[in-house]
């Protein structure tokens, strides 16, 4: 038995090691690859988050920049989505003008995006799609992209902080990283996984894990630490009747998170505030004034 | 669409069975097809730049309604009461022309196909399925093919795209049909008054175009619509004229009822009778202006299907006794063109039905209850049986007398 424990915990190091991805994940989405698309289907609940996840990061980047076209607000913009699922949120993005590169590890899931996109011309230009993970691709993309968008992926990834690393990795300075995700409290495991999955059938049975929640602070802290600035966190809502998300104060069921990587080259100095900076600068004027 | 920033990279496709319409110079006579076009229709019309077109044409505006029963002395008047403009009469050929200049202007997102047709409709599988394309494809008569997110079926109460989409229509066909012309009064005045008198046979309207010309509206059988073609301009005139001033279905029954009702609103609330004006008498009809159109109700039972969308008399069609149905058309335009536009800023699929059913309840719920009314008044008003006109008759007075039922007859 104490070898049979030993090859146990082998392979879990050697698994986690290696990826971010994890293939019992992975057979959960397999099932419902070709599932995507249909609105009214097991898949209703992420197309109606549009709703509101869309305008989030719309609004949230169109107020970063300065010089923007209303009608397509998001020209000129690099977006990768991680865990792009069937491209459902790569999609909306595309229209808004930006340039998004979808991947996802479920070759399956890329399949259906990639067909679902080929029929409107203007987003099959806009869009590409690549089925990988994370890591796959830091390599060839450092410091590409102006904005990455991780929702409802972080809660499936075996290694968080890797995958918040390689997030940094590939974005270029200054650059936003938005997050969707489920908090893990009591009411979130009531909530998010008796009522969504076992009684209400929200969401296909088995697709989350209690465990693999992440808390906003949990979160926040581990992005602090490679370098992100976190600048919003709010809570959203699923009202089960009318099938629509809204925005709520409490982020103690779902959260949206919008955090900016530090423009300082290199250096991940996360304790260091502005205002820290600020006196330590005027201390030194101070000295030399004197 | 092709004015609105959110549309700025999207495509349209207009397809248009007429040819082109547009004035370079105003004919001199008035064309016999006129709407009365609400403010609010007005405001949808400015806020792409259209307005300003009318307004340099031509077109009359009106400051009140005067409504009243051939079989009795009720009355009701519309005005508003800080001298504004109620409506304004408008040709439709005017309102065509402002619309080709604004399309002119935003060509590069709008491309007009005039005197088109299209022929067959291809309709998309479930969204979920995709093998062939999602989208709508349409074959046009001279064979090209066009291929859409959403198709907008615009093309009246025959609408082929309702047929098509094999949406259930709710329509009924009146025994009435309109006989249009334009006529020159016998002497010039303001003119800023809307006329309508409700005869057993069907209301007569006179719309101002100008200080000495109004365009006339009259529902009435199709028999009685034929004769009116057939005679010589002389019979028509005294017809119109008869029509409006002959006191012939008054009985002393009703009148002495509608006076006594009278006197007691006025009573209760002195300001509530109104002052009877004396429509203006026709002394000419222009020549060839003469024309006529059966009369019919429709209302489709959806509005909106995956991709498909319905605006105007292919969603709906009234008697035109209240002078509402171009209206409820800009109504749906307005309506549509905002949830569209909002749907285009979040980067949704246009065709997607989730903001198409928001458009639909919006619409129906506003249309429905006016539809069903203006159905309730015609016949309410097709009839000299004793009850109803005095129904009828205590029924205007007392809305003439209470002001929140008129302002939402308005």
């Amino acid at each position: 038995t104490q070898l049979s424990l030993f090859r146990l915990t082998v392979k879990r190091l050697l698994s986690t090691s290696h990826s971010s991805v994890d293939s019992k994940e992975m057979k959960k989405f397999q099932l419902l690859a070709h599932k995507w698309w249909d609105e009214q289907g097991e898949y209703s609940a992420l197309h109606s988050m549009n709703d509101i996840r869309v305008p989030f990061i719309r609004d949230t980047l169109l107020n970063m920049s300065s010089n923007y076209h209303l009608g397509i607000p998001l020209s000129g913009i690099k977006i990768l989505d991680v865990g792009c699922g069937g491209g459902l949120l790569s999609e909306p993005l595309g229209r808004l003008g930006a340039s998004v590169t979808g991947i996802d590890p479920l070759e399956d899931n890329i399949r259906t995006a990639d067909r679902h996109k080929s029929f409107d011309p203007v987003l099959a230009e806009r869009i590409q799609y690549k089925s990988s993970s994370l890591e796959e691709i830091v390599e060839e993309s450092m410091e590409t992209f102006d904005v990455i968008v991780a929702s409802e992926v972080v809660e499936h990834v075996a290694d968080l902080e890797m995958f918040i690393k390689c997030c940094s990795q590939v974005l270029k300075p200054e650059g936003s990283l938005f997050i969707t995700t489920i908090n893990k409290t009591q009411l979130s495991y009531i909530l998010g996984i008796v009522v969504a999955e076992k009684i209400m059938g929200i969401v296909p049975e088995g697709t989350h894990e209690w465990e693999k929640f992440v808390s906003p602070e949990e979160l926040e802290r581990l992005l602090e630490s490679h370098g992100f600035s976190v600048k919003t966190v709010n809570g959203m809502l699923y009202n089960p009747l009318t099938g629509s998300w809204s925005w709520m104060e409490s982020t103690s069921i779902n959260y949206a998170m919008h955090a900016v990587k530090s423009g300082v080259q290199g250096q991940s100095s996360p304790t260091e505030s502005l205002s820290e900076m600020e006196a330590e600068q005027r201390s030194a004027t101070a000295g030399t004034g004197m | 669409l092709g004015h609105d920033i959110h549309f700025h990279d999207k495509k349209i496709a207009l397809l248009e069975a007429g040819p082109r319409k547009e004035y370079d110079r105003l004919p001199e006579s008035y064309s016999n097809r006129v709407s009365s076009i609400s403010p609010g229709s007005a405001t949808l019309l400015s806020s792409f730049g259209a307005w300003d077109h009318v307004c340099s044409l031509r077109f009359k505006p009106f400051r009140r309604m005067q409504v009243w029963d051939a079989c009795s002395e009720a009355i009701i008047i519309f005005e508003k009461d800080d001298l504004d403009d109620m409506g304004y009469i408008v040709e439709n050929d005017v309102i065509m022309s402002a619309l080709t200049k604004q399309l002119d202007a935003v060509a590069d997102r709008v491309e007009v196909f005039y005197g088109s047709r299209a022929v067959g409709y291809t309709w998309p599988l479930p969204s979920h399925s995709c093998d062939t394309s999602p989208w709508v494809q349409i074959e046009l008569a001279d064979g090209r093919r066009l291929q859409t997110k959403l198709l907008i079926g615009a093309d009246g109460h025959n609408s082929v795209v309702r047929k098509e989409a094999e949406i259930q229509n709710i329509e009924h066909r009146y025994d009435q049909s309109a006989v249009v012309a334009t006529l020159h009064l016998s002497e010039a005045t303001d003119n800023n008054v809307a006329w309508q008198r409700f005869l057993p046979t069907g209301p007569i309207a006179l719309l101002p175009l100008s200080d000495t010309a109004s365009s006339l509206v009259w529902s009435t059988s199709h028999e009685h619509a034929s004769e009116l073609l057939a005679m010589d301009e002389e019979g028509f005139v005294d017809s119109i004229n008869s029509a409006f001033w002959s006191n012939v279905n008054h009985s002393d029954f009703i009148d002495a009822a509608g006076a006594m009702f009278r006197s007691a609103i006025s009573l209760l609330k002195p300001s509530g009778t109104a002052v009877r004006q004396l429509p203006p008498s026709v002394a000419k009809v222009d020549p060839e202006s003469r024309a006529m159109f059966p009369l019919g109700m429709g209302h489709a039972t959806e509005y909106v299907q995956h991709r498909v969308a319905l605006i105007g008399d292919a969603a709906h069609r009234v008697h035109p006794l209240a002078g509402q149905g171009v209206n409820l058309g800009f109504g749906d335009i307005a309506c549509l063109a905002h949830h569209l536009s909002a749907a285009a800023f979040n980067g949704q699929d246009l065709g997607s039905l989730k903001h198409l059913l928001k458009f639909e309840t919006e619409r129906q719920r506003h249309n429905v209850s006016l539809i069903a009314a203006i159905d309730v008044l015609k016949r309410l008003y097709s009839t000299s049986l004793a009850p109803l006109v005095l129904l009828r008759t205590w029924g205007l007075q007392a809305t003439n007398a209470l002001p929140p039922l008129k302002v939402r007859f308005l």
